[in-house]
């Protein structure tokens, strides 16, 4: 029983899921096609599911540690009041603007969201003051692009140089294009080679094996 | 937060917390980490109620208590049995619904690659490529194109050594990549610095001269 609902009916349900949406996709049956509909809704509540187990994850590792008041304990404490008034308000208020909820996401994780992206410019850039030193031509080709676009997409580049902006076009619609294609033909290739896997049961590692 | 909107409160939360996240440019302090632990509980508070609202009421108890679809049980069940996780006897009960999730998920990925990636993207660039203008750079850029996408999916391709010809196509590939990677990269910067400028704009001149009563 146990190697049955441990191994023999995930992959069953892994191969009959998968197969489902295949056939359902090049017959265009009414029937399937409805079908695979329905199994894309159950997909989204299990995965709603999926979400709030990381909650209760993250609620039930910071709360041990406020119980056993461990280094740093006041901070895992406001981490969870603030879990606690911000989903509170969503489950029994809701979630339209004008609610708590709409105004802790508007006036608190909004500002702070933008603010983390856009310290970010700050480490990109000593990032960058680290990896572009010119050393090898492929780098030297990086920096030169790089400062070409940056400059580009600035008033102050086509003071510098009139046609900066179309040389930026250029470079955004041609050779950066042909790399975006080719790596997401790739990329493409090999997700899928890696869903038939999954569905035919040979790529288990989800299951932890 | 559109400023003219705000009320100083409103605006005097968010200045606060915007000063206490670029406080970390500075070093690791207890008002970044303060800033941090909001952020990350307010996060997962919104998924709470985002999940809640969108998922367990709109897709799950509204359907089955008022349009009588009984067999949104099923994934109800399945979803409740990824909680099994938490107890190591009946762990691998979590299996079935995630096998669920990664059938149905490679399914859809299986067509959506294919069909809706590779195919398109090969169509769009090998279908006509001397269309165009010379003098606008159309008939050039689309060979660009066509090189640059064979020699990328050459440089990727390690089956076999790049050695000789090979090599020197995967090489090319390579030049192309770095103009990709540049370009990204400078793109990125000045994304980042727009919303940089955007947040010290807020502080600067939205929230500060109204909270010492200038503005």
């Amino acid at each position: 029983m146990h190697d049955l609902l441990s191994k023999r009916l995930p992959m069953m349900l892994a191969f009959f899921a998968g197969m489902v949406i295949i056939v359902a996709f090049f017959s265009g049956h009414p029937t399937l096609t409805n079908f695979r509909s329905n199994m894309q809704v159950w997909v989204s509540i299990i995965g709603g599911f999926t979400l709030l187990l990381g909650v209760v994850s993250i609620t039930s590792v910071n709360y041990r540690r406020v119980r056993k008041l461990e280094k740093d304990w006041p901070y895992k404490l406001i981490l969870l009041i603030s879990l606690v008034v911000s989903g509170g308000f969503g489950i029994f208020q809701g979630t339209e603007a004008g609610t708590v909820y709409d105004w802790l996401f508007q006036n608190m994780s909004a500002p702070m969201m933008s603010s983390m992206f856009a310290m970010l410019a700050f480490f990109i850039a000593s990032a960058a003051y680290r990896a572009f030193r010119a050393r090898t031509v492929e780098a030297t080709i990086l920096l030169v692009v790089a400062m070409i676009v940056m400059l580009g997409r600035v008033p102050i580049g086509q003071v510098i140089y009139h046609r900066l902006p179309e040389i930026t076009e250029w470079i955004m619609n041609y050779p950066n294009l042909a790399v975006q294609r080719g790596i997401i033909i790739g990329a493409a290739l090999g997700a899928a080679s890696m869903s038939i896997r999954i569905i035919l049961g040979i790529e288990r590692t989800y299951m932890g094996r | 937060m559109n400023p003219a909107d705000s009320s100083l409160i409103e605006m005097s939360v968010a200045g606060f917390l915007i000063l206490s996240i670029f406080s970390f440019l500075y070093k690791d302090n207890p008002f970044y980490r303060l800033a941090e632990h909001i952020f990350a509980g307010l996060t997962a508070g919104y998924y709470v109620g985002l999940i809640y609202q969108t998922v367990i009421v709109q897709q799950l108890t509204i359907p089955i208590y008022r349009e009588g679809k009984l067999e949104l049980i099923f994934p109800a069940l399945l979803g409740i049995l990824m909680f099994t996780r938490f107890f190591d006897r009946f762990s691998y009960l979590s299996r079935i619904s995630l096998a669920f999730v990664m059938g149905n998920t490679a399914g859809i990925f299986l067509i959506q690659q294919l069909h809706g990636l590779v195919l398109p993207q090969t169509q769009a660039t090998i279908i006509n490529p001397l269309a165009g203008s010379w003098l606008l750079g159309a008939v050039p850029g689309g060979m660009i194109i066509i090189a640059g996408v064979i020699t990328t999916l050459i440089y990727f391709y390690f089956s076999k050594e790049h050695k000789g010809v090979l090599g020197k196509t995967a090489r090319v590939g390579m030049v192309f990549i770095m103009i990709s990677f540049g370009a990204h990269f400078g793109y990125t910067v000045m994304a980042r610095l727009s919303l940089l400028i955007g947040q010290v704009k807020f502080v600067a001149f939205d929230w500060l001269p109204r909270l010492i009563g200038v503005n």
